[in-house]
């Protein structure tokens, strides 16, 4: 039984890190601009030459 | 992911401007956009927000937002200043309703995991120590991710009605105190699993809805911004400077270029020009003005550029007083209480005395206070409404997505239940059951050569009467001609080169009665008029109204005769000549005859109205203030999106109101569980994760349904 004392703190751990990555993306502006992103992946940054 | 940023050594000085750009439409344009305006000398960083159809430019401050807005016209798009986002502080909420959301569920998953060993059988001592963990995860969880529901619930109480969350308060606040008096006594159920896994459904159901509703209003802010926010002022040593409406003063002289709206009352002093004042009175024809003319804020300059000394600014304005007359029409309007509220103002008192019966009856039986409690506490959790609290919302943010890709944008929840609800149609003329822009009353007048000269004449000016024509011509498929020596004439025309000829789009030398506009090539002139047509299927929209029992009218601020040929035309009642309070009254009078009126109309003038009709749609060239003050706002051509909207609004009250059945089964086999004491905190999380499954499954349904009727 002493393996809980590891494991149910590694699964809080693990879940505050979800937690907090998931505030730290809210923060940043991850979520601003959804269909932007879904588009940027299209444009080709090397076309200097346009 | 990478915007081109280039060297940001002019950093320290930069000041930020935002522009929508509602041309935006694929990742070529957010490319064109940000690499254009980054090789602007002085801009030291676009970057375009693609959903919010914005971008945000870094520059140094010697750059005015006119020089951007002219940049990004040459870039091929046009744009507006963003004024800051009068819809957008429900972003905001968005967001906290999500992190409370984050929260609820990381409290859930680490809960659950801990009930399901306790389920299994965990032993005492392990079980206890669960429990103890359990609790000290669940209380800071509950604390935060419950603060939306205890907040409103306590609101209520304060004003002394109930609404949803007060029973979802009173669940959660007695579950969670019982499982800590459970915990602190060893006892066998806690029941902290139950009371988070309820805040997280619930937070699911209010985080949807917030979503729609922000969605839906971006969208629409977007649209919003081409009314006179502002205007040119001319200085002393006769430059020109941008001044925002609320700063304007009466004496000031505004340059208003054409197809700007006015910002404020004036009188003309130099030019003469004709004036689209449908906006503000519904009167379709424009009309001349010259210099002593008065004119009014919300009015289009249609023709020449023209020096208007201002009489009357903010809220002196003709538009101030339309203004007024929709705060006190709103009020009605803020009466109406949501279904989900209707249906918890029955709901809460049963439930609540159902718990209360139970403790009693157990208290009589002799079973102790605590184990009364139990069963007390086992009843409320049982009896979630998550049928209210997550099915509504469910369903309606599928119908709002799904009239979203046909072109209607519903601002919440609410509006879909009062459109539900409609009897009786009446729309406005100008703009609303027309296209509202000039188009060409008959295009055959032109033949292929010159429809093509035409359209790469037009489509170079940003005149009311050029975009309508260069529309016209791009819907019927003409491809521009190659020009040589573009040039514009402001309050003239364009001239141009062709194949060693002269060109022009001008317009006619003698004043003519309607709009039009002189194709000049070589020798030839041809007179192109215009009209403000019908859209295209208006009569298939009224009879798909009339087909679900809605009466539909006109109401009209255009002339009597006018707003009557229409009427006759499309065969439905017609009246002309009201002025916004007689929209009003006549609105104010079906109410009172017991109809639910659907009010569809884009001008200022039907602002009021739109305010106060049981629900509103505006079309997408409307004024920014019917925009605001519409429920739903409808984009492009066509007509039909009002029509649907109906039958949309129609099937998610029905699928609603299965929700509330299948609710009301769940609970008649779950009660008298609870009741006899057989509830477990097991069998609570399986009956509330179980109902709440089957009631958002039925309202997924609606996407089909929806989508289908879309086709039809």
């Amino acid at each position: 039984m002493t393996i809980l004392g590891f494991l149910i703190p590694l699964a809080l751990l693990m879940g505050l890190a979800g937690l907090g990555a998931f505030f730290w993306a809210m923060k940043s502006g991850q979520f601003e601009d959804l269909d932007g992103a879904a588009n940027r992946i299209l444009i080709d940054e090397e076309d200097d030459g346009k | 992911m990478n915007a081109p940023v280039p060297d940001l050594s002019v950093a320290g000085e930069c000041v930020d401007s935002r522009f929508t750009v509602p041309g935006m439409r694929c990742a070529g344009c957010i490319g064109k956009v940000e690499r254009g305006l980054s090789a602007v000398p002085g801009v030291a960083a676009a970057r375009v927000n693609f959903s919010a159809k914005r971008v945000a430019v870094s520059h140094v401050p010697g750059l005015t937002d006119d020089d951007l807005i002219e940049e990004l016209r040459k870039l091929g798009f046009e744009a507006e200043r963003a004024a800051d986002n009068p819809l957008g502080r429900d972003d905001a909420e968005t967001r906290r309703l999500l992190r409370a959301l984050a929260v609820a569920g990381f409290g859930m998953m680490n809960i659950m995991l801990l009930s399901v060993s306790v389920w299994a059988g965990a032993d005492a001592v392990t079980r206890e120590m669960f429990h103890w963990i359990s609790a000290l995860i669940a209380i800071p969880v509950i604390a935060y991710a419950g603060r939306p529901f205890f907040a409103s619930a306590l609101m209520a109480l304060r004003y002394r009605r109930t609404n949803m969350d007060v029973p979802i308060s009173i669940g959660v606040l007695l579950a969670t105190g019982l499982s800590l008096y459970e915990t602190v006594t060893g006892g066998v159920h806690a029941y902290f699993d139950g009371a988070v896994m309820l805040l997280f459904f619930l937070l699911a159901g209010r985080v949807l809805d917030a979503m729609m509703r922000s969605r839906a209003r971006s969208g629409i802010a977007s649209l919003l911004g081409r009314m006179g926010r502002g205007a040119h002022v001319v200085q002393p040593d006769g430059s020109t400077q941008y001044v925002e409406a609320e700063r304007l003063a009466p004496g000031m002289v505004m340059l208003v270029a054409a197809g700007e709206a006015l910002a404020a009352d004036g009188e003309v002093l130099e030019g003469r020009t004709s004036i689209d004042s449908s906006m503000l009175t519904g009167e379709s024809d424009p009309r001349a003005a010259g210099p002593g003319d008065t004119v009014h804020a919300g009015m289009v300059n249609l023709g020449n550029p023209v020096r208007i000394k201002v009489t009357a600014a903010a809220q002196d304005t003709a538009l101030a007083d339309i203004a007024r007359l929709m705060d006190e029409a709103g009020q009605s309007r803020s009466r109406y209480v949501r279904i989900a509220d209707k249906a918890s103002r029955i709901y809460a008192p049963v439930v609540h005395s159902l718990a209360f019966l139970s403790f009693c009856g157990w208290m009589l039986a002799g079973a102790g206070v605590y184990h009364s409690l139990t069963i007390a506490v086992a009843v409320l959790i049982i009896t979630c409404p998550c049928a209210l609290g997550l099915a509504v919302p469910a369903a309606q943010v599928v119908a709002a997505g799904a009239l979203m890709k046909r072109g209607l944008l519903i601002k919440d929840g609410s509006a879909l239940e009062r459109l539900a609800e409609v009897d009786e149609a009446l729309f406005d003329k100008t703009g609303t059951l027309t296209i509202g822009e000039p188009r060409p009353a008959d295009p055959g007048v032109l033949d292929a050569q010159a429809c093509s000269v035409a359209l790469a004449l037009a489509q170079g000016s940003r005149h009311p009467l050029s975009r309508g024509l260069a529309q016209a011509l791009r819907d019927a498929g003409t491809e521009p001609a190659a020009l040589d020596d573009l040039a514009e004439t402001a309050g003239m025309g364009m001239t141009a080169r062709f194949e060693g000829q002269d060109v022009a789009l001008v317009r006619p030398e003698v004043e003519t009665a309607g709009l039009s506009v002189d194709l000049l090539i070589g020798g030839t002139r041809t007179r192109i008029a215009f009209t403000d047509p019908l859209r295209p299927d208006v009569r298939e929209a009224i009879a798909a109204l009339a087909a679900q029992g809605i009466h539909s009218g006109i109401v009209s601020g255009d002339r009597a005769d006018t707003v009557a040929a229409i009427g006759a035309q499309l065969g439905i009642e017609a009246t002309g000549g009201m002025i916004p309070s007689d929209k009003l009254d006549m609105l104010g009078a079906r109410a009172n005859a017991g109809h639910k009126v659907l009010m569809v109309g884009d001008g200022l003038n039907d602002g009021p109205a739109l305010a106060g009709a049981h629900v509103s749609i505006a079309p997408g060239g409307a004024s920014d203030v019917s925009q605001q003050a519409a429920d739903a706002v409808f984009v492009g051509e066509r007509f039909m999106p009002v029509a649907l909207a109906v039958r949309v609004a129609r099937a998610t009250m029905g699928i609603v109101r299965q929700n509330f059945v299948m609710a009301a089964v769940y609970n008649m086999l779950a009660v008298p569980l609870a009741i006899f004491g057989f509830v477990t905190p097991l069998i609570a999380a399986i009956a509330m994760s179980a109902s709440s499954l089957l009631v958002v499954g039925n309202s997924l349904r609606l996407a089909r349904a929806a989508g289908r009727e879309g086709t039809a």
